[in-house]
This record gives C-alpha cells, structure tokens and sequence, in this order.
C-alpha cells in the first residue's frame, strides 16, 4: 500500500500566562492510501491537537509532517456546524467558495453526493429541517466537497445520542469506502474505533506520546455495526481498554 | 388545506382569543383614560390650562395641519432623524468591523468608547452647539453622538460571539479573515444589527428633540419648546403625542424589517 502521510516526531506546547503545557510528544505514524485509522486517548491528552495541527488550525512545535504532493485534507468536526441562514446547497458548497473552486463541475459533485447520500430532497431546505443524523451526513459531504484524499474526523459522531451514533458510524464509513477516502479519526469510543478501522493509535495521558499501535483484523469484516459482533472484537477492546489506563 | 381534529380547533380558537382580550383590554385602557381626561377637562377637575384635553389636543392638531405647520416640522423632525439614524448605523458598523479585524485596535479603544458612552451626551450639547453651529448640524450631530456609540458597542460585541466552532469549520478549509468576515460573521449577525437599528432609531430621535429644544426654529422639538415658552401647553402636549406616534411608527418599520428578513432567510 502508498504511503501517503508521515508523522515524525510531532510535538506540541501551548503557552499560558501561567505555564507551558506540553500537549504532543514524540508522536510519530504513518497513514496509507486508503486506510482508516482511529486515535483513542484519555479525554484531555490532546488527541484533537494532533487533527487540528494536520488541518493547519494550530501551528506545532516541531516535527515534520509529509504529505504526498498534491493531496488534501479536510477536517469534519464534533459539531455539524451548519450555517442556519444557508441552504443544506449552500452549506456544502462554503469550502468550495472559500478555496475559489465553484464551479459548475465542482457543484454538480456536491449535487450529486446529496442526492447519493440520500439529501436530495433538502437541497434547498435550510438546516433546521434536517434530523440530527442528516445533519452529520450533510456536514460530511461539506468536507467531501473539496475532494479531501484524506480525511480527519474529530469525534464527529460524539455529539450524537447512543442509537444514531451507530447508524451514522455506519453512514460515515461506507461513504468514506465508497468514496475511497483515506480517514483519520479521533474518539473517545473505544468500540467505535474497532468496529470502524484498520489501525487504532492509544496515546497516553498528557503529555501525549504513542502508548501502542494495533492492527485490527476482525473476522468477517463488514460494517462498523456488524464488525462489533466479531469474535475477535473483545480481545481488542480488553487490549486497548488496559492501555488506557483509565483512572475515574 | 389541513384538516384538524376538534380538540386542535379549540387550541387554536382559544390562542384567537387570548389575543382578541389582549387587544380589547388595550383599546379598554386608552378609551378609559382618554375619557377622564375629558371629564376631568370639562367638569374642570383639572386646569385645562396645564393639562390640555383630548378634544382640544385634537383640535390643535387639526389646526397646526390646516395652516401646513404640522407637515413641515414633523418632515425636519423625520428628516433629521433618519440622517442621523443613517450615519449613526454606517459609521457604528464601520467601526465595529474594524475593532473585528483588528484585535488590538479593540483593546485599544475599548476603555475610551465605554467612558464615551456612559456619559449623558446631553452635557455635550452646549460643546456642540459652539463647535457645529446653532442649526440643522449640531442637530445631527447630536444624535449621530448619542446612538454610534451603543451601535458600536452592541454590533461589535455580537461579532465577537460568534460560535467559534464555525470559525473553526470555515479555517479548516483555508480561509481568509476577509472571508471569515464576509461568509460568517456579517451574515451570523444580521438580527443583531436590526436589533440594534431598533434602539438606533429611538436613541436618534431623542438626540434630534433634545438638539431641537436647544437650537433649532423648526421640528417637533421646536414646537414643544415653543409652547413651553409662550405657555400653550395644547401646542406641548399635542406635539408629544405625534412624536408618540412617528417614534412607534418608526420602531414599527424596523420591526417589520426584521420579520421579513428572517421569514426570508430560513
């Protein structure tokens, strides 16, 4: 498989009146084409740093971050954010607007991926009319719409209540494998980040460093929901759970 | 069209007439005062020297409009207001558009527009007069004073509480403090600035009388310190009441524009 990013000693302060915190250390993985891969982490260790220093939102301390000429990425947060005074349309198409891509070609594709993924009939309703899954999946397609050959979740389904965060898992994912996207993911979820990728990344307290890398190989493969009733799948929560180290 | 079962028509009728009783009620209490008033006037409980009454307040009116008085003070008095109310809205969007692209020029000035605008502008009044000049612009300007700064105050601190996770979406796709501006911020506050052209249009009429009763020969203002003068208090009272209404009015208008901004908007 292509190599398409490499992390080589990331780290990460942020400076306070009070103090430095170092928030990333020594943090360093690669992403091939294609994969799907979860950061997990004790909340608060600076998991979404590493996301928000790939999408350039904050600027690192050091390290190199290679990315293959050319490709791009795009960030899908937590929250849909969706503008309230701008049509489900609209809303798809501000990343193409802010990097001077709108085009007719470029909006028959998001067009397209609305009426794909089931939105077809909002595209001129505003938000408001959407339910809260839709919402995510019109959030979706608004970083799908730049062509992002990779793309960075930011606990993008944690918003969500128990029942639609499994359905949406679902919904992300295979459009992300029909899309044949790249994706990193940041979670809290332990099951999540099983059910849905090839490489869970645990990182540790703050400061954050790579605790373990796993490879996830369930048996019988299929989608994040399915996958969590594989044989194997406890014996990779039980592994990544202790490596947390999770005190309450 | 819909059809509702009958316990919804009931909701519905009762919604109907909560509102019928609530306008009864108003027009009750304005006829009731009214009334006496006019009582009170002609069984001469009150010194219709100083109080006036409806009757003659209507007949002032009347008066004032036949000899074209009326007309031409409240148009200068309209005239002035919605100048200043103009200039006050252009200049305090302005301002607050800068103090949002430049943080540091907001720290900057933040103390100083905050002592400005706790200030009575009132106190200015006689400073401006000497500056400006004892006519149509110190008017002016004495309310464009009056109402920039709260515009400023209020447009600024609601571009500034924009929910940051649509900052944070528009920078993850690269953009520009411009664009930020133009696709977020300005739009996100729409209701906001109508809000504030709702206190802006008050706070301009007031700055208009009170530049009125201090300078002017024409205007409501005028009329109402005129009378004060030569003791007509129908003249005084009549002209409060016309302002009364021209100031509802107005609100009115702004009101309307927000209503069909957002029934036009989502």
């Amino acid at each position: 498989m292509k190599k398409i990013l490499e992390i080589n000693n990331l780290k990460k302060i942020y400076h306070t009146p009070k103090e430095e915190i170092l928030a990333l250390d020594n943090i360093s993985f690669s992403v091939n084409e294609g994969e799907f891969i979860s950061i997990v982490g004790p909340s608060g260790c600076g998991k979404s740093t590493i996301l928000s220093i790939l999408s350039n939102l904050l600027n690192k301390s050091s390290g190199e971050i290679n990315l293959k000429n050319n490709y791009i990425m795009a960030y899908m947060l937590q929250n849909d954010s969706l503008l309230p005074f701008r049509t489900v349309l609209d809303n798809c198409l501000i990343g193409l607007e802010i990097q001077h891509l709108l085009n007719e070609e470029n909006k028959n594709y998001v067009i397209n991926l609305l009426n794909t993924y089931g939105l077809g009939e909002f595209i001129n309703k505003y938000p408001n009319s959407l339910s809260g899954g839709m919402r995510q999946r019109c959030a979706l397609i608004r970083t799908l719409a730049v062509r992002p050959d990779i793309l960075l979740l930011d606990e993008a389904t944690s918003a969500l209540d128990y029942q639609s965060r499994l359905a949406i898992s679902d919904d992300i994912y295979n459009i992300i494998k029909k899309e044949g996207k790249t994706a990193i993911m940041v979670t809290h979820d332990i099951a999540q980040a099983i059910s849905m990728s090839d490489k869970v990344i645990v990182l540790s307290k703050r400061p954050a460093t790579i605790k373990s890398i796993y490879e996830i190989n369930l048996t019988n493969k299929s989608t994040p929901t399915e996958n969590r009733k594989a044989n194997n799948f406890n014996y990779y929560y039980d592994m990544i759970w202790s490596d947390l180290d999770v005190n309450i | 069209m819909l059809i509702f079962s009958e316990e919804h028509k009931d909701y519905l009728n009762a919604i109907r007439r909560e509102k019928r009783i609530i306008l009864f009620w108003r027009v009750i209490l304005i006829f009731i005062f009214l009334l006496l008033w006019e009582f009170g006037a002609q069984y001469e409980i009150i010194n219709t020297f100083l109080f006036s009454s409806p009757t003659r307040i209507v007949k002032t009116i009347i008066l004032l409009f036949k000899r074209e008085e009326l007309i031409n003070n409240i148009s200068i008095t309209i005239a002035e207001v919605l100048i200043s109310f103009i200039f006050a809205t252009v200049i305090g969007i302005f301002i607050a558009t800068i103090m949002w692209f430049k943080k540091r020029f907001a720290k900057i000035i933040d103390p100083y527009i905050t002592i400005i605008n706790s200030l009575p502008k009132v106190a200015l009044g006689p400073l401006i007069i000497i500056w400006v000049g004892a006519s149509i612009n110190s008017i002016v300007f004495m309310a464009i004073t009056i109402s920039v700064f709260t515009t400023i105050i209020n447009i600024y601190s609601g571009f500034i509480s924009v929910d940051n996770d649509y900052l944070v979406m528009i920078k993850s796709f690269g953009a520009s403090k411009w664009q930020i501006y133009k696709k977020i911020i300005f739009p996100s506050n729409l209701e906001n600035i109508i809000t504030t052209l709702k206190i802006n249009i008050s706070l301009s009429l007031i700055g208009v009388i009170m530049g009125e009763l201090l300078v002017s020969k024409k205007g409501l203002g005028y009329l109402i310190m005129y009378g004060s003068q030569v003791f007509n208090l129908d003249l005084v009272i009549s002209s409060i009441f016309i302002l009364g209404f021209i100031s509802y009015v107005m609100y009115l208008l702004v009101d309307r524009l927000l209503i069909y901004i957002q029934k036009k908007r989502y």
